[in-house]
């Protein structure tokens, strides 16, 4: 390898530092490993960050009837039956203890009555499953998990953006980085990595996420020749702040209508009743942002193209324990008191189902040392996720994934990587400087206009056949994007690199999306409103042959008789 | 739509200057927002550190019009729109470039402070009204404003010396905890130099979620620090009773 670079070497790489990538730090670290985190912001202000309902977590605490097999069905419902049922399995026996362990590290979440963890309602939960702060769930975690981490000796590289894979043969070697601050190269060598990024968002205008959800670590697992999953399913909060233009897409947690907030249209109609007459407000979230979509486009939105959000039927002083965000968020940047009136609500491009497919029990890709967990990885939701199932998922298969990781490691010898790679992905990180061509910016927003009006809520042939011409073109203009200045701290030099990483997996949802001729969970085809049983069984899977994106149909894999039997049970709700 | 100008330092460590970037103000639009139009159209290279754009990340700190504040919850219409608005990097952080500061220092001061340790067999019952008070300090979201205007980290460079109020309040979230079992006291006098903070409250009027840091955290444990180290009687008493060093 190449003198000339920074480099560091660990037994095992996280790329990302939220729940899952801290998670799988920890554990990894417990199994003595030597564990390197890179992210591309500072330590803490991931994405996790910005949860704020609640981790679902079948502890029983509030409604004693709850366990496990309640919480795997809820899972799998919500998930249209596409779900990995092993991941759905696994995900529900462990989330509770994953949650007592947080509280053994120093979180403190609301309590019941009697001094327990206090759980709240959720769409598609048939108990109160949700442990939760106030409506910051997301910060405690964070901040849990980050603090443990350091004191148990993780080296963390923050503010460093990883812009490919490297390999030794068929195994993964390492990464290849630049930071962020004065835009040097680091070679991070590793017997294994975990890929932790988190999501897509940033390929849509209106959105929940931040800049950094570009979905750079499929994007990185495709390159390297690893298969993703279910790309279509990509989910739309039906709450984001909808006015004014600058907070457009702002999340407005579930956890307003979990602790009992109504959507009406502008006639003052509970429209819900129309289209979930059982659960209404706490259907699941693909119904409910289609059903709200649909009263905007049938006429019946608000002033400013939304539904009415409204809790102030409760006592404002309760609304303010139990929501303190939303309450500050709207009163600051919306001047609206939801004390006393309602909020304007619509759907906002929030998480993605789909990813990297991996195994159920390590978390493992179908790369050699490479693994992935969180939402960079699919299985567990299938076609919907349901709120509060996040969290829990980082927990879960952030610990697996660190433990097979380091497992993993200790098996191997140290990996050796050619200076090829290297200086390839030198020259492409260094080419936006050396051209004259268009500016990053531009592109990334016409990615985002198409993305919103064509690969959205609703999708229909037409639309989708034209994103992939769009997607073609904006691909050769891509090769060319230019950018002036040096490199230290450059946004605009950064964002040429989160481009890439965009225009990969926007490709791979419009895709996926074309083939998938039914409508399941959060992908819904106006030309094909039904579900369809052979798609209903069968997933689609991404993998590059050459500089080809391939997508091919595979079957999943049935369900065990007990599981069946567990599905098939009525007892709760859900549908 | 009125356009606003917006004076933005550009800069690094060595030099800088202010540039005057003009922006259309859109209802509702704070100030990273314009950074970002700003980005977008005229200066692509222009240094902000983002990422939530809800303020509950706490990464877009900055002076603006001499006020620290999140640029994410800083309205443009509450700032008066017929001068230009002055964007200025956290003062008491060395800049990398333009709005961007390295706030390692304070990461640093985190590794010192000892986890959360629980008593040996506790049931992990804990009642609301015992948690409130540390809630409040879990909310913070290490924007870092709080540690910009201390007069002993901005105004003496105190930062070799000096945990400044964030980790104040951090640790007084542990000490509180109902079910901790550590003290922090030899570290909050020793380590972290409590006894330089004269409790001018600059810390609680810019935090962005409100935490009354000073009087909820620092004034606690300033008196836990006086107990433990200043008081003679309770220092008698744990003479007689040979007790450790405990102050919970």
């Amino acid at each position: 390898m190449n003198g000339k670079y920074e480099t560091h070497e660990h037994d095992v790489l996280i790329i990302g530092a939220g729940g899952a990538g801290l998670r799988a730090a920890i554990e990894a670290l417990g199994q003595g490993a030597s564990v390197g985190v890179v992210c591309k912001s500072l330590l803490g202000k991931a994405h996790t960050v910005m949860a704020e309902g609640g981790i679902a977590a079948a502890m029983g605490n509030v409604d004693a009837a709850d366990d496990w097999r309640t919480h795997f069905r809820d899972t799998m419902r919500g998930g249209k039956f596409l779900n990995n049922w092993r991941m759905a399995q696994l995900h529900a026996q462990e989330a509770a203890e994953r949650v007592r362990e947080l509280e053994q590290w120093g979180a403190l979440f609301d309590r019941t009555e009697d001094g327990r963890i206090l759980q709240r309602a959720f769409g598609g939960h048939s108990f109160k499953r949700l442990c939760h702060v106030g409506d910051r769930t997301g910060l405690e975690m964070i901040r849990t998990l980050q603090d443990r981490g350091v004191q148990q000796g993780f080296d963390v590289y923050m503010e460093c953006t990883v812009t490919r894979l490297l390999m030794d043969g068929g195994r993964v070697a390492g990464a290849f980085a630049y930071w962020r601050e004065n835009g040097r190269f680091v070679i991070f060598k590793a017997k294994s990595v975990v890929l932790a990024t988190g999501g897509i968002g940033k390929a849509w205008p209106i959105t929940s996420n931040s800049w950094e959800y570009t979905g750079d670590g499929m994007a990185l697992a495709y390159e390297a020749g690893a298969e993703l999953l279910d790309m279509e399913f990509v989910q739309f909060h039906p709450t984001g702040m909808v006015w004014p233009p600058g907070v457009q897409g702002l999340l407005v947690t579930e956890a307003v209508r979990g602790e009992g907030g109504l959507l009406r249209n502008k006639n003052g109609e509970r429209f819900m009743e129309r289209y979930d007459p059982q659960r209404m407000e706490l259907s699941t979230r693909d119904v409910v942002a289609r059903a709200i979509y649909t009263e905007v486009r049938e006429g019946r939105g608000t002033e400013h193209g939304g539904a009415y959000l409204d809790i102030s039927h409760k006592p404002a002083d309760y609304v303010k324990r139990k929501l303190p965000s939303m309450y500050h968020q709207f009163r600051e940047l919306a001047d609206v008191d939801i004390t006393a009136g309602p909020m304007e609500v619509g759907p906002t491009c929030h998480y993605m189902m789909g990813g990297v497919r991996v195994d159920a029990e390590t978390a493992a890709s179908t790369i050699p040392g490479l693994y992935a967990a969180g939402e960079a990885a699919a299985g567990l939701h299938g076609a919907n996720r349901l709120g509060g199932n996040s969290l829990s998922d980082l927990l879960v298969f952030g610990r697996r994934a660190g433990l097979a990781a380091a497992a993993y490691a200790k098996a191997q010898n140290s990996p050796s990587i050619d200076s090829g790679q290297i200086e390839a992905a030198e020259r492409e990180v260094l080419a936006p400087f050396e051209r004259q061509g268009e500016s990053p910016y531009v592109l990334h927003e016409e990615l985002q206009q198409f993305m919103q009006k064509q690969v959205g809520i609703f999708r229909t042939e037409a639309d989708l056949q034209s994103a992939m011409g769009k997607l073609e073109a904006l691909k050769q203009r891509a090769q060319k994007l230019a950018i002036s200045g040096s490199r230290m701290f450059n946004p605009g030099w950064h964002l040429c690199a989160d481009m890439k990483s965009m225009l990969t997996v926007s490709e791979a949802v419009t895709r996926s999306a074309l083939a998938r001729k039914e409508s399941r969970g959060a992908h819904s085809r106006i030309d094909f409103p039904k579900y369809d049983e052979t798609w209903g069984k069968q997933n689609n899977i991404i993998l590059r042959q050459g500089d080809e994106m391939n997508l091919q149909q595979r079957p999943t894999k049935e369900l065990p008789d007990d599981l069946k039997a567990l599905l098939a049970d009525e007892k709760g709700a859900g549908a | 739509m009125a356009d606003v100008v917006l004076k933005v330092f550009r800069g690094d460590r060595e030099s800088g200057a202010t540039a005057d970037y003009k922006v259309p103000v859109a209802p509702g639009m704070v100030v990273l927002d314009a950074l970002h139009y700003v980005q977008k159209t005229q200066a692509p290279d222009l240094a902000v550190r983002w990422n939530c754009k809800a303020g509950k990340c706490g990464s877009c700190s900055a002076e603006v019009n001499g006020r620290p504040r999140l640029t994410c919850k800083t309205r443009m219409d509450s700032l008066p729109q017929d001068k230009p608005i002055t964007i200025l990097p956290l003062k008491s952080f060395p800049v990398i470039k333009d709005l961007v500061t390295d706030v390692s220092w304070n990461y640093k001061v985190n590794k010192k402070i000892p986890p959360f340790t629980p008593r040996a067999g506790t049931d992990w019952r804990m009642q609301q009204a015992d948690i409130d008070r540390v809630q409040e300090f879990r909310k913070c979201i290490e924007c870092f404003l709080c540690q910009n205007v201390c007069h002993v980290l901005r105004d003496h460079d105190k930062h070799e010396k000096f945990g400044g109020p964030r980790f104040f309040v951090r640790v007084a979230g542990l000490e509180m905890h109902p079910l901790d079992g550590v003290s922090r006291v030899g570290l909050l006098k020793n380590e972290l130099g409590l006894g330089l903070c004269n409790i001018t409250k600059c810390c609680t009027e810019v935090c962005p979620e409100e935490i009354r840091i000073t009087d909820n955290a620092i004034i606690p444990l300033k008196e836990r620090v006086v107990d433990e180290y200043y008081d003679p009687i309770l220092r008698l008493v744990r003479k007689i009773r040979g007790a450790g060093s405990s102050a919970k």
